[in-house]
């Protein structure tokens, strides 16, 4: 199961994948990684509705990036599939990253394992708390201009003129709440000193063994391109 | 070790002062003030005395560059020493519990501060569990902090201070935004606290008679100055009461009453009928299966009425008002005009245009700051009258009538994001009353407008809709707020927690 492994792990995944294709643009290379991740799927322990929910988009985007490189580039047919497909093999693994990773978690790894440094770490974990809070707020300012008397009635220009308004008055709140909730931070002694930490993030053989199949996979799809023939570079 | 181990901080304040950063006069001065170790004090004073400001710089958490910036003066000495946030044996918790808790999961956010602290591993476990057993939490560590309800939450940010074993408590305003059952929850926890604990307490609080019974101290602070009254607090309202009640300070036995008598209910001028209201979509909220706010409700607001909507939090009054509003539809039933108000528009309220509906049906947010739309008082006030067509200098004069009905003259250039609390509320009252012909709405709608008000703005507020009232004009308000409530309310429309409600 993908949840179970440090998340630590699993982003150090992704980015090695990022790494490895960022640089070739035929279509096998990232077609043998993407059928190694799709076989994956099943198993990464995501429900099936949030699977429904965020492949169809990332599916249409990596379409989307194809059709255009064969319409409007120059780089033949091939090329074009390759950038679609090299999309989806780097996208995929990040979002399985996310989505199998618990926030908590991810922080605790990023400091314990990748020695990110505790202050941006806890920092964005705290912010992601604000999200929902931030969504009612946005909410509620809708309300309160159609109590004002405001709203765009399909007029772009009021349209533009009513959303601004909102952004601004989003930011003085959420500025406001972050503020608050740094103050609250520091009074509990954040940043005063060393810190300890409850939760120890574990890295097992399965964690290692990960990073060994995602480098494996990575090769044999050089490899299997190479020997085809296939394999063509970004800048050749 | 529980609370009961800790031993609490001696502070002393020899003519200490502080001044914000860019501002010429000073919150506080000259402040000479010592408490002894395991002593509970009850910080008391006119809003803008500089009650959270001192609590803050007993944390630790004022300076040149510290959450709260500025300059201080004197000295401020915690066991004789400058305070140092965190590690100087001082907690603090103060009143938005939203903005409290940093952790996504209860035990996680009260080991934060034992984490920041240095305290080993695993000594920290022992010490969240004891910190969640001293404030009576009902749930396990594992319990997402986003399921609390605001009186949990609070109760939550508590713990986490414990957890720091703090030798000085500082409590701002604990129960602040919390519903009744939510503050009655963390005023028992700090009952028990000060019962129990060793730890020296400062609370600031203005519901005064309720947390009176937990002190031993009443220390009286004047704006710009230092302490301006000092004792135990039978003696301190003897002294004082008069003058600090006269200052909005709710001082027991000397609260405002709301005006006597009730409206005579007229005409119905909004009919709701069978609303149903799901829970708004958002991050985290499936698209399908969508909780029932509201389910099966009917409500008529009356001219010539006060109609209050009571209800636990979480209940759907909030969203029943933006029902009512027009602000929002449905997602089952009807929200229609009638009476007088059908003459202006037939459809459901929810269909009329945003203008005509603004000068119609007035709403007030309980985040008076949601509705401010320009950059000062004055163009706040003039926007609506401006936009119905009213020449300048009629709208001038009908925005100078609404600052001085709602004591806002000699504030019309100020941004309205700059104004205090109470003035911010009179603002968003003004802002709705602005819009109407004959110079107000038919009907005014307010979401909690009395809450965290001091005793003079809450009194302004109580005689206005009293007013409006005798005017004709329906009010209809969502509130917890038992001095309205009691005597004032003409009908009560009571909402279950995700239940039917019941007209009474």
């Amino acid at each position: 199961m993908l949840t179970r492994r440090n998340p630590a792990a699993k982003l150090v995944a992704a980015l090695l994948v990022a790494v490895a294709l960022a640089p070739v643009v035929d279509p096998v290379t990232p077609g043998v990684v993407l059928a190694a991740v799709a076989v994956l799927l099943p198993f990464a322990g995501i429900p099936a509705r949030a699977a429904l929910v965020l492949l169809p988009p990332l599916l249409l985007a990596a379409g989307s990036v194809a059709v255009v490189n064969l319409l409007y580039g120059d780089a033949g047919p091939m090329a074009a599939l390759g950038l679609g497909v090299r999309l989806a093999a780097i996208a995929l693994p990040c979002v399985l990253a996310v989505l199998t990773s618990d926030p908590t978690e991810t922080a605790d790894a990023l400091v314990q394992r990748l020695k990110v440094p505790e202050r941006p770490a806890l920092g964005v974990l705290a912010a992601l708390r604000l999200v929902p809070l931030l969504a009612e707020q946005w909410r509620m300012l809708t309300l309160a201009r159609r109590a004002r008397g405001l709203e765009a009635g399909g007029r772009p220009a009021a349209a533009v003129r009513l959303f601004a308004g909102k952004v601004f008055a989003l930011l003085v709140r959420a500025v406001r709440t972050g503020t608050q909730l740094a103050a609250a931070m520091d009074a509990r002694g954040f940043g005063t000193g060393p810190r300890t930490h409850a939760r120890s993030s574990v890295w097992t053989w399965a964690d290692t063994a990960l990073l060994a199949a995602t480098a494996a996979v990575l090769a044999a799809a050089y490899v299997l391109s190479l020997w085809l023939g296939a394999w063509r570079p970004l800048f050749a | 070790m529980s609370a009961d181990a800790l031993q609490g901080a001696r502070v002393d304040l020899i003519g200490w002062g502080w001044r914000y950063a860019g501002r010429d006069a000073w919150s506080l001065r000259g402040v000479d003030l010592s408490v002894a170790p395991g002593e509970r004090v009850l910080l008391l004073g006119p809003s803008g005395a500089g009650k959270s400001t001192l609590l803050h710089a007993l944390a630790g958490l004022t300076g040149p560059d510290a959450a709260v910036t500025g300059e201080s003066e004197g000295e401020l000495l915690l066991d004789g020493a400058p305070a140092r946030r965190g590690r100087g044996g001082a907690a603090l918790v103060g009143q938005d519990p939203q903005a409290q808790l940093v952790m996504a999961r209860a035990g996680d956010d009260a080991a934060f501060g034992p984490e920041n602290l240095g305290v080993p591993p695993e000594e920290i476990g022992p010490r969240v569990r004891a910190a969640l057993a001293d404030v009576g939490f009902p749930y396990g560590t594992d319990r997402s902090t986003a399921a609390l309800s605001g009186g949990e939450q609070q109760r939550l940010a508590i713990a986490g201070a414990l957890a720091m074993r703090p030798r000085l408590l500082l409590l701002d305003e604990p129960t602040a935004n919390l519903d009744p059952a939510g503050a009655a929850l963390v005023r028992g926890v700090v009952a028990d606290l000060a019962a129990r604990s060793g730890a020296t307490l400062v609370l600031v609080e203005h519901r005064v008679a309720e947390a009176v019974g937990l002190v031993d101290r009443v220390v009286v602070l004047e704006p710009g100055g230092g302490v301006a009254a000092d004792g135990p607090p039978e003696r301190v309202f003897a002294s004082r009461g008069a003058d600090l009640a006269a200052r909005g300070v709710w001082v027991p036995g000397r609260e405002p009453e709301a005006p006597r008598g009730h409206g005579r209910p007229g005409e119905a001028l909004i009919e709701a009928r069978a609303l149903r209201a799901l829970e708004p979509r958002g991050p985290g909220v499936p698209s399908r299966g969508r909780r029932a706010v509201l389910d099966g409700v009917e409500a008529d607001v009356r001219a010539s009425a006060v109609t209050v909507l009571t209800g636990p939090n979480g209940a759907g009054k909030s969203t029943l008002l933006g029902l009512l509003g027009g602000l929002a539809r449905p997602d089952g039933g009807r929200v229609r005009p009638a009476g007088a108000l059908a003459g202006a528009d037939r459809r459901d309220l929810g269909r009329w245009p945003a203008r005509r509906l603004a000068g119609r049906v007035g709403t007030v947010f309980q985040h008076a700051e949601d509705q401010f739309v320009t950059g000062s008082v004055r163009d706040e006030l003039e926007f609506a009258p401006l936009r119905a067509g009213l020449g300048a200098r009629r709208a001038g004069a009908w925005a100078a009538e609404l600052m001085g009905r709602l004591r806002l003259e000699g504030l019309a250039d100020a941004h309205p994001f700059t104004l205090s609390g109470g003035e911010k509320r009179r603002l968003s009252v003004a802002t709705a009353l602005s819009a109407g012909p004959e110079h107000a709405p038919d009907v005014l709608l307010l979401d909690e407008p009395t809450f965290g008000q001091d005793a003079v703005t809450w009194a302004e507020l109580a005689q206005l809709l009293h007013g409006l009232r005798h005017e004709g004009r329906a009010v209809v308000a969502a509130t917890h707020d038992e001095r309205l409530l009691d005597g004032f309310a003409d009908a009560e429309l009571r909402l279950a927690a995700g239940e039917r409600g019941d007209p009474c």
